[in-house]
C-alpha cells in the first residue's frame, strides 16, 4: 500500500488489503473489551455485577431446585428432619393445591369445559398472534365473535344442552385471572380507541364526555373503580338484569383499562403526519376509511410498545379483584397458604414464588411477542 | 392585468369550467390569508401559480379540495358547488388528485397498495382491475418495477412520481401539484418535471404551485401571481416571464430569474 502523507496528490495504484480486525477486537475476546472491560468504570461495574450474581444465585438455585421437595402428601415432606436439616421450596405442596389454583372450586365434573376454553382460547390467540398465518380476517372473527359466546356457554354452562350451569362464584384461580384479563384487553383496545377519537372529536359535546370519562376513570384507582362498580351498577339496572359480580368486576376492569388505552392510542395518533391525513382525504377515503386503512396502522405501529405495556399492568392488576371477593389466582394461593395439612415454613415462599413465575412467564411472553411485532413492522418500514 | 369572474351574477354554474373561485375569502383567525380571490379555470386549462413565500398559493389550492375552508365567497368545481356538506366534499375528491410537496405516501403500504388503495375502498374496483390499472399509471410514471417495494425505499423522485401514479388511478379530472419539486435534490427535479409535462400533453386540467418558471413557461396556458393573499397578475407565460406589469411581479421576477 502506498500512501503519502505529505503530498498533496494521491493516485491509487493497488486496491488496498481486506482485512479481518485485530485479533484483540474480535470474537468473544473482542466482545468482552468492549462490552465489559472498556473502561474502568465498566470494569468496575463488571466485577461488582459479577459479585453479586455470585452471592445471589447459588442460594436461589439451591432453595428452588437441588432442596426442593418435589413429591409427597403432606407437610411432613417438607420440614426440617435430622437428614434434611435445611429443605428448599415445597412444590410437593404446589403439586398438591394446584387444581385448586387453576380451576378454584369449578365442579370436578365439568372441569373438561374449563380445559376446552383454555384451548379454545390458545388457539385463538395463536391464530392471531401468527403472522404468517392464513385467513387472519376469519381468525378476527373467530376470536372477536365466536370465542365470547363459546366461552360463555361453556363456562357458566346452559342447562338446555346438558351443560351444567356453574355459578361465576365457584369460578377461581388460573381460571378468573384469564378471564378477567383477557376481556379487559380485548375490551379495551377497541373502546381506548373510540375514546382517543371522541376526544379528538370537533363536536364539543362527544369531546367533553370522552375526556370527562377519561380523566375520571384514570384519576381513580382501579380499586375504586372496581367497588363503584360492584356497588353502583346494580343500582342503575332492574333487577332482573342486575349483572353477577364477575361481570361487574370485568365491567369496572374494561372501563379502566379503556381509559388508559385510550391516552396510549391518542399519543399515536397525534404522532402521524398532518400529511398522511390530508392525503387520505385527497383521495376521497371517508372518516372511518382513512382511519381504518391508513392512519390507525401507523399510529399503533407507533405505540405498540406503550400498548403491551398497557397490557401486562393490567393482566397483573387483575389480581386486585379480590377486593370485591373474587377468587382469582392470587387469591387462591392466598387461601392455600393457610392449609394446615401443608403447614411448614417454606410453603408461603414457595406459593409466591409459584405465583411469581406465573405471572412472569404470561408478561414476558406478551413482551417478547410485542418485540418481534415490532421488529416486523420495522422491517416493512426500513429505510 | 387581472381577469374577474362575470359568472358572480349567474346562479347556474357553468359546467365547462373546471373551477369557478368567486369572491374568496380566507381568515386564519385574526390573519386574512386569501383576500378576493376570483379566478376561473377551463377544463384542460394548465395553470400555473407562482409568487413569494406566504403569499397564498398553497392555501389557495388546498382550497380547490376543501383540505382549507373558507369564511366568504364560493368555490365551485366541476360544476359541484364545495360547502360544508360532506358528500359534496368527498364527491369533489373523487374526481380532484393532489400531489403533495412531502409525498405523504403511506409508508405501511407497498407502493403498488398505496395506488390501488383508493380505487378499491373509494370507487369498489375489484382488486384484479385496481392492480392493473395501477401497474398501468407505474409504468406512465417509468417505475413499474418498484411496485412490491416499500415507499422508504425509493428515492425522492420515485416517490413523487408514485404520488402522481397514485392520484392518476383515481381517474381525477383536476390535478392540483402544490411544489411538487421543492422538496427534491436537483437531480431527481428533471424527472418528476418530465412526468408532468406528459401529462399536460394529455389534456388533463392542472393547477400547479411551482417555482420551477422553465416548466411554466413549456407548459402553462397560464401563469396567476400571487403576492400577499391576492392575485395580483394573471397572463400568459409569454407575457407575463417578458412584460410583466405589475410592480411586485418585477420585483419577484428580477429575483427568480437572477
Amino acid at each position: 500500500m502506498m500512501t503519502s502523507a505529505s503530498g498533496t496528490t494521491f493516485l491509487r495504484a493497488m486496491p488496498a488489503e481486506r482485512l479481518p480486525p485485530p485479533v484483540l477486537r474480535r470474537g468473544v475476546i473482542g466482545w468482552l473489551r468492549e462490552n465489559l472491560f472498556s473502561s474502568p468504570l465498566n470494569i468496575a461495574l463488571t466485577v461488582i455485577c459479577a459479585a453479586f450474581l455470585a452471592w445471589a444465585i447459588p442460594p436461589l438455585l439451591r432453595f428452588f431446585l437441588f432442596d426442593a421437595v418435589w413429591t409427597g402428601d403432606n407437610r411432613e415432606v417438607c420440614l426440617a428432619t435430622p437428614d434434611h436439616p435445611d429443605p428448599g421450596a415445597c412444590w410437593a405442596y404446589i403439586h398438591a393445591w394446584f387444581s385448586y389454583f387453576v380451576y378454584g372450586f369449578y365442579p370436578q365434573a365439568a372441569r373438561w369445559r374449563v380445559d376446552l376454553f383454555f384451548a379454545a382460547l390458545a388457539f385463538g390467540i395463536g391464530w392471531l398472534a401468527w403472522l404468517s398465518a392464513p385467513r387472519r380476517d376469519l381468525g378476527a372473527v373467530y376470536f372477536f365473535i365466536v370465542l365470547p359466546v363459546l366461552s360463555y356457554i361453556l363456562l357458566s354452562g346452559v342447562p338446555f344442552i346438558g351443560l351444567v350451569g356453574v355459578p361465576t362464584a365457584m369460578w377461581g384461580g388460573i381460571l378468573v385471572t384469564i378471564v378477567v384479563a383477557t376481556v379487559g384487553i380485548v375490551v379495551s383496545l377497541p373502546l381506548g380507541i373510540l375514546l382517543a377519537f371522541g376526544r379528538r372529536s370537533e363536536r364539543p359535546v362527544i369531546r367533553l364526555v370522552s375526556i370527562a370519562f377519561i380523566e375520571f376513570v384514570r384519576g381513580v384507582p382501579l380499586i375504586t373503580v372496581l367497588f363503584m362498580a360492584s356497588v353502583m351498577l346494580p343500582l342503575f339496572v332492574p333487577e332482573r338484569f342486575a349483572p353477577d359480580k364477575l361481570m361487574r368486576a370485568l365491567i369496572g376492569v374494561a372501563m379502566f383499562a379503556s381509559a388508559y388505552m385510550a391516552e396510549v392510542v391518542r399519543g399515536g395518533l397525534a404522532s402521524v403526519p398532518r400529511g398522511q391525513y390530508e392525503a387520505a382525504q385527497a383521495l376521497g377515503l371517508t372518516f372511518w376509511r382513512m382511519m381504518v386503512l391508513v392512519i390507525l396502522p401507523q399510529a399503533l405501529r407507533v405505540t405498540l410498545p406503550n400498548i403491551v405495556n398497557t397490557f401486562i399492568a393490567l393482566f397483573k392488576d387483575t389480581s386486585l379483584v379480590f377486593i370485591v371477593g373474587i377468587f382469582d389466582f392470587l387469591r387462591t394461593i392466598e387461601a392455600a397458604r393457610v392449609d394446615p395439612n401443608w403447614a411448614t415454613p417454606n410453603t408461603s415462599v414457595t406459593g409466591y414464588a409459584f405465583a411469581a413465575a406465573f405471572y412472569f412467564v404470561c408478561c414476558y411472553g406478551m413482551s417478547r411477542y410485542a418485540r418481534r411485532v415490532e421488529a416486523r413492522l420495522a422491517r416493512a418500514h426500513r429505510r | 392585468m387581472a381577469e374577474g369572474a362575470n359568472d358572480a351574477q349567474k346562479d347556474q354554474t357553468d359546467s365547462s369550467l373546471a373551477v369557478e373561485v368567486v369572491g374568496l375569502h380566507k381568515w386564519y383567525g385574526e390573519f386574512h390569508a386569501l383576500r378576493d380571490i376570483n379566478v376561473t379555470v377551463a377544463r384542460g386549462e394548465r395553470i400555473v401559480i407562482c409568487g413569494p413565500s406566504g403569499g397564498g398559493k398553497s392555501t389557495l389550492l388546498r382550497c380547490i379540495n376543501r383540505l382549507e375552508d373558507w369564511q366568504l365567497g364560493r368555490v365551485i368545481v366541476d360544476g359541484i358547488e364545495l360547502t360544508d356538506d360532506p358528500k359534496q366534499i368527498i364527491a369533489v375528491r373523487r374526481d380532484v388528485g393532489m400531489v403533495f410537496q412531502q409525498f405523504n405516501l403511506f409508508p405501511h403500504l407497498t407502493v403498488l397498495e398505496n395506488c390501488t388503495l383508493a380505487p378499491i375502498r373509494v370507487r369498489h374496483m375489484p382488486k384484479k382491475d385496481a392492480e392493473e390499472l395501477a401497474m398501468r399509471f407505474l409504468t406512465r410514471v417509468k417505475i413499474p418495477e418498484q411496485a412490491h417495494k416499500y415507499p422508504g425505499r425509493l428515492s425522492g423522485g420515485q416517490q413523487q412520481r408514485v404520488a402522481i401514479a397514485r392520484a392518476l388511478c383515481m381517474n381525477p379530472k383536476i390535478m392540483l401539484f402544490d411544489e411538487p419539486t421543492s422538496a427534491l435534490d436537483p437531480e431527481m427535479v428533471k424527472e418528476v418535471l418530465d412526468t408532468m409535462v406528459g401529462l399536460a400533453n394529455d389534456g388533463i386540467t392542472m393547477l400547479v404551485v411551482s417555482h420551477e418558471m422553465g416548466f411554466a413557461r413549456q407548459v402553462a396556458d397560464r401563469v396567476i401571481f400571487m403576492d400577499d393573499g391576492q392575485i395580483v397578475e394573471i397572463d400568459s407565460p409569454k407575457n407575463f416571464f417578458e412584460h410583466p406589469q405589475h410592480e411586485r411581479a418585477k420585483l419577484f421576477l428580477q429575483q427568480i430569474l437572477r
